[in-house]
């Protein structure tokens, strides 16, 4: 069992899944997004390499309207 | 004549008008208010995705391609350095690499006035990492300087506090700010109406961003139809030169011969 902070919300998982699977359990693929990982950028072509580790912080962002 | 354009980082744009995409009602009312106001760089906000949410809501970047707009990512509710260039990092990663942004870093939630310390420090680290950095500062012509001398590619001074709506209150600041630097200087934030914009551009302000304006008027979408033509306006005046300011004409528009006695 691991736990992960994702947008500050405590998630926890049975195996260390994927950056990718993770989004896809989130309905997330695909979707114009950017993810930092303990405070680092992940670039998308990681997420299927990148495996989750217990106490990772994940901030997943989109584009919103702003001045 | 030559195409009158604002170039930003090497790039021309034929609108001087730049546009937020927040506090409107729906994205309906914000793509239209973008369409009608013909800008073509227009700001957006870097946030959490919800978590849980229907993930199949509308995203503004389907609504506001990067293919058609300039998008141009904001560090609005940052307070330190730090936090603007992660802000800027993730936009950055969002937009497939895209480096022109608005450095904004603010001083207190009430005035949402600059913070120019954090702000200097912030644009030194994203000039050194390629941003290509649009600064939202004081009306400080010293800062507005070392800004430039940084590597920031437009000065963006507030005319009045963010969407205070109370126009240019010091328009002798952003004269002394236009004299000293090179690069576009471009009012950010106080613009209320119409009038306002067309000021900052016969100031000789190369263009104007605004959002509450717009977003908070009774009929944003009609409002920024009158910013798009007031910023022309504007533009066209100072282009052709305003005639001097005097108290007495004592040369009226009419010949003063050929009178009937």
């Amino acid at each position: 069992m691991i736990s992960v902070s994702i947008n500050g919300e405590v998630r926890q998982f049975d195996n260390p899944i994927s950056v990718a699977t993770l989004l896809e359990q989130m309905q997330l693929t695909g979707k114009r997004i950017a993810l930092e990982r303990n405070g680092q950028i992940l670039p998308r072509g990681q997420f299927n390499q990148q495996l989750l580790a217990d106490g990772d912080r994940l901030e997943i962002v989109v584009a919103v309207g702003g001045g | 004549m030559n195409k009158d354009t604002l170039l930003i980082a090497g790039k021309s744009y034929n609108s001087r008008l730049l546009i937020g995409t927040g506090k409107y009602k729906d994205f309906t009312e914000t793509q239209a208010a973008v369409e009608v106001s013909g800008a073509e760089i227009i700001t957006i906000a870097i946030r959490r995705s919800n978590i849980g949410q229907n993930p199949n809501e509308p995203n503004l970047l389907d609504i506001l391609p990067p293919s058609k707009y300039t998008l141009l990512p904001n560090t609005a509710g940052c307070y330190s350095a730090d936090d603007a260039v992660r802000t800027l990092r993730l936009a950055r990663e969002l937009l497939d690499g895209h480096s022109l942004v608005k450095l904004e870093v603010l001083g207190d939630p009430q005035s949402l006035y600059p913070n120019v310390v954090e702000t200097l420090a912030a644009a030194k680290t994203l000039v050194a990492d390629g941003f290509q950095v649009m600064v939202y500062t004081s009306d400080d012509p010293i800062i507005a300087k070392q800004l430039e001398d940084i590597g920031c590619v437009a000065i963006m001074p507030l005319a009045s506090l963010i969407g205070s709506g109370m126009g240019i209150l010091n328009p002798w600041n952003l004269q002394l700010i236009m004299d000293r630097v090179q690069v576009p200087v471009i009012v950010d934030a106080g613009v209320g109406t119409a009038s306002d914009a067309a000021i900052a551009m016969e100031l000789g302000c190369h263009g104007v961003l605004m959002n509450t304006a717009i977003a908070a008027a009774q009929q944003p979408v009609l409002m920024a139809s009158a910013m798009k033509l007031a910023v022309e306006a504007g533009r066209m005046a100072f282009l052709a030169g305003r005639m001097p300011k005097k108290f007495y004409s004592a040369s009226p528009s009419s010949p003063t011969s050929g009178l009937i006695n």
